[in-house]
């Protein structure tokens, strides 16, 4: 920017987002490690207070009995998270990769349009689309009664509320936020390198594994970590689409919050949940100051 | 009192110095140009009149005032870009308006000095296109249009004919030293074409590596520039590099030194060279008086009304002579020739 | 490429496609079956679409959706823009980690700690300062501005970059203040950014379901939250009307907007 100097109004146009973001995104998570240390009560806010004026002063009391439960109980819906979203990760990369190729390849008329329509379900409403596949999945719904007429099976098969559908539901959801880094990645691939590695004699698999492949890295971590950190914490897509063998740590966060009116051990799972982000999230900040 | 006045100006941009000390005055009605190849400073220069960049050192003062601190849009200066940065998004007469609507002038003045603008670019037909819609040169008179609008005391333009062909240029050319005298702005511009700048202005400032190596009218530059540089950048030129010996030349192309006075209080074995434009060499098969040089026609380069023949000579040094193509066809390749010129004609170079 | 290769990409590209928008097509062709039952195909009936307009709970959600989503949007494009420009501007400033880490990290945390975690403050903050004194569309508007802006910022972001910065130049010469270039030039030369940022803000508040229903109160209840509950009861075919209008709109607008946005790029390619 031509007169740059550091003046009153670089700071008007920094100061508001930066000060709403601090107190309803930064903040926030502040109050939710507080809370995460306090206990389950029966009064308005439902959690005793971290901090009491007693007679000697200001006292915490902070206490860990959460996250004692938490290791007890819901190790294994982290595990669950965890899993499901690796898997997710790797079927969007291994479905969304050959689309994005496909239309980074194509006549460029068409790629534009082509990105439109995958982006466009993004647009309606998840919920709905998610609510969809549970008409398509069900015992009765549409998949199994295709298969039967088709005389495939005798009974309708377990497609749904279990880990097949959530992995399924998942991928739906997330398969444009693979897609279109790696279009981003592979748009940018120059055609002259792909024909100079024929020109020297490589087979088009080994063009692929040696050039475009390493080539499209970041497009490939970029997908990877806008599908993995939020699919870890999804709630909607296992609590339509799963069952009781696919507790994930978002319905575990809703459920202490909603039915057990437990803030304190939801605080506490969220918390928990942050930790185990903070790697992926920071190589995400990472990847995006590196690409600009 | 000078329009312009460029008092020591100094830019770096980290380790590397654009612009180094440069002094200049710019007088009104004026036709400058600031002459040199690419990373000479021009450009900076340019820039730092219009305030886009600030002076490490110096000051630049626009009608007796000192605007070395004032941000652009306190300039009694306006710019004509190279790339024409056109607004995409306001139509012809709106980007011609930008600049008044600015100053808050009122509509009815305003419309009619943008159509004052449009008929002295002859665009008055084009108010309501976009800039998609124009093609190079006539976005380029938009540029102008809108450059002028606000009737400033200077212009600046940035490389104005570099983007439009060979024929479009002539034309552009004459068509702005006629809007110039008309409107009757100073213009300063910046350009690495010589032939432009030759053509177009009335005082040249040939730039190299940040300093003004030579400042004067286009005629004194040409004929008599100072320094191996300028004779160089400036149009053709046959150097003949030695040393100076008492006041005369001792070159290699000479078989005896050459006599030249201006080299009289050079030191003993100073580098210093010798400067004959390719139009003053005169080639001849007989041996002329005075300074003569054994070569052989290399080549005759044919180009319409003038020609120009390549001589080699025994050391193989390659002269360039420029004649009309009547008087190059007495000569064809392998023919022995002398080279030779009026004394006159040549120009003494001491660095 | 051979023309086997051209043959499976197409291929790919029709079953990428079937899979995204399977369910969708069997939404808007199940909304106008007259039978309730999904095995059951009873006829062409706009049935449905009647009962989605005779039902209260809905269209009272959706308005409060609706509300929620032009003002969160709103809000979000102003936060996004300064947030946006100030980030791909500015390269070094105090705070500057911490803020493209505030710009980043909203995008993808998931849904359910933003939501506890901007209830919980909500909720100490009324303890504390009294404020907000009940929760509602407030709320539910300022939890969507918050995420709503960082993708604003993304969107800005990355039209700034390739935006010609001569433009600027060119303004403050011709007399324009900084501001005034910000307003005159810079904002319509990025409208595409602001326009589609505008409607992404817009669409993902109209979508979302777990951040509401976290800092949302009683009476403002959101569409996705009707949608949730109803269908946590059992399916019913008004959501199948409701998905196919939602989609009609969607589509409708996106579309108008994409092809502006174009336009507009046609424009500015063409320009060099």
């Amino acid at each position: 920017m031509p007169v740059t100097g550091w003046g009153w109004r670089q700071w008007c146009l920094i100061a508001p987002p930066f000060l709403w973001l601090f107190i309803f995104f930064l903040l926030p998570l502040g109050v939710v490690a507080a809370i995460s240390l306090t206990q389950a009560a029966d009064t308005i806010p439902p959690y005793t207070p971290l901090f009491t004026h007693g007679p000697d002063g200001l006292q915490a009391q902070a206490s860990f009995a959460n996250y004692r439960l938490l290791a007890r109980s819901d190790v294994r819906a982290y595990g669950n998270s965890l899993g499901f979203a690796a898997l997710a990760t790797a079927l969007c990369l291994l479905v969304g990769y050959p689309i994005a190729f496909a239309i980074a390849r194509a006549p460029k008329a068409w790629r534009n349009p082509l990105l439109f329509f995958v982006i466009l379900p993004f647009w309606t409403s998840l919920l709905i689309r998610v609510y969809a596949w549970i008409t398509i999945l069900q015992p009765t719904g549409l998949l199994n009664r295709a298969l039967e007429d088709l005389g495939l099976i005798n009974q309708p098969l377990l497609l749904i509320y279990n880990g097949f559908s959530v992995v399924l539901g998942l991928v739906y959801a997330y398969l444009p936020f693979m897609i279109l880094p790696l279009y981003g990645s592979l748009s940018q691939l120059d055609e002259s390198l792909l024909e100079a590695a024929a020109d020297l004699g490589a087979r088009p698999a080994r063009v692929f594994r040696e050039i475009v492949l390493p080539l499209s890295l970041p497009g490939v971590a970029a997908g990877a970590l806008l599908v993995f950190i939020p699919a870890i914490g999804e709630f909607v897509i296992p609590d339509l689409l799963g069952g009781p063998g696919t507790l994930m740590v978002g319905k575990v966060l809703w459920q202490e919050f909603f039915d057990n009116v437990d803030w304190p051990e939801a605080a506490a799972v969220a918390m928990v949940l942050v930790v185990l982000l903070t790697a992926p999230l920071l190589l995400a900040q990472r990847l995006a100051e590196r690409a600009t | 009192m000078p329009l312009l006045d460029i008092r020591t100006v100094s830019k770096n941009f980290g380790a590397v110095t654009a612009v180094d000390g440069v002094s200049l005055s710019v007088g009104e009605g004026e036709l400058f140009a600031l002459l040199g190849p690419s990373g000479c400073g021009k450009t900076t220069l340019l820039r730092l009149i219009a305030g886009f960049e600030r002076p490490d050192a110096g000051r630049i003062l626009i009608d007796g005032n000192d605007v070395t601190e004032a941000p652009p849009y306190r300039r009694p200066v306006n710019m004509m870009f190279q790339s024409y940065a056109l607004f995409p998004h306001l139509d012809v007469a709106g980007n011609i308006a930008f600049g008044l609507k600015q100053e808050g002038m009122e509509r009815r003045r305003r419309a009619a000095r943008v159509a004052e603008m449009l008929a002295l670019v002859q665009m008055a037909d084009y108010a309501r296109r976009r800039p998609h819609e124009l093609s190079g040169g006539q976005k380029q008179r938009v540029a102008l249009a809108r450059a002028l609008a606000k009737m400033p005391k200077l212009l600046l333009l940035d490389e104005p004919l570099a983007a439009l062909d060979r024929k479009l240029r002539e034309e552009t050319r004459l068509e702005l030293i006629g809007i110039q005298e008309r409107v009757g702005t100073s213009f300063v511009f910046v350009t690495h074409d010589q032939e432009e700048a030759l053509g177009m202005a009335s005082r040249i400032a040939v730039m190299e590596r940040g300093r003004v190596a030579q400042l004067g009218s286009a005629a004194e530059i040409y004929e008599r520039p100072n320094s191996r540089f300028v004779a160089d950048f400036v149009g053709a030129v046959n150097l003949f590099d030695g040393v100076a010996a008492g006041s005369a030349l001792k070159a290699p192309a000479f078989d005896t030194p050459i006599p030249l006075p201006e080299l009289a209080d050079l030191p003993e074995g100073t580098a210093a060279a010798l400067a004959v434009r390719p139009e003053k060499l005169r080639l001849s098969r007989a041996r002329p008086d005075g300074i003569a040089i054994a070569a052989t026609v290399a080549s005759v380069n044919y180009q319409g009304g003038i020609s120009i023949v390549h001589a080699a000579t025994p050391s193989g040094r390659m002269l360039k002579a420029q004649m009309a193509s009547t008087a190059a066809a007495a000569f064809e390749r392998g023919a022995p020739v002398w080279a030779g010129w009026d004394p006159a004609d040549a120009v003494a170079l001491s660095r | 490429m051979s023309r086997r290769i051209t043959l499976f990409r197409a291929a790919v590209l029709a079953l990428g496609f079937g899979f995204l928008y399977l369910p969708i097509a069997l939404l808007i062709a199940y909304s106008f079956n007259a039978s309730r039952l999904v095995a059951v195909w009873g006829g062409w009936s706009l049935h449905w679409y009647g009962a989605l307009i005779d039902d209260d709970k809905f269209r009272d959600a959706a308005w409060n959706s609706l509300r929620i989503g032009m003002m969160a949007a709103s809000l979000a494009l102003m936060l996004g823009t300064g947030a946006g420009f100030a980030i791909a501007r500015f390269t070094r400033f105090p705070g500057r980690l911490v803020f493209s880490f505030m710009l980043m990290a909203p995008l993808v945390v998931p849904e359910v700690i933003l939501g506890l975690s901007l209830l919980l403050l909500f909720v100490a903050s009324q303890a504390w300062f009294g404020w907000p004194a009940s929760r509602g569309l407030l709320t539910v508007t300022i939890a969507h501005a918050t995420f709503g802006s960082c993708f604003v910022a993304v969107l800005v972001r990355a039209q700034l970059a390739g935006f010609d910065h001569t433009l600027e130049e060119a303004a403050l010469d011709l007399g324009a203040r900084p501001f005034s270039v910000l307003w005159r030039v810079i904002l319509p030369g990025i409208s595409p950014a602001l326009v589609s940022g505008w409607l992404l803000a817009f669409t993902l508040s109209l979508d979302d379901l777990v951040v509401a229903s976290f800092v949302s109160g009683p009476s403002a209840t959101t569409l996705p939250m009707a949608v949730y509950s109803s269908v946590r009861i059992g399916v019913t075919p008004e959501i199948n009307a409701l998905a196919t209008v939602f989609l009609a709109v969607v589509i409708v607008i996106v579309t108008l907007a994409f092809s502006l946005i174009a336009r507009q790029e046609r424009r500015r390619l063409a320009r060099r």
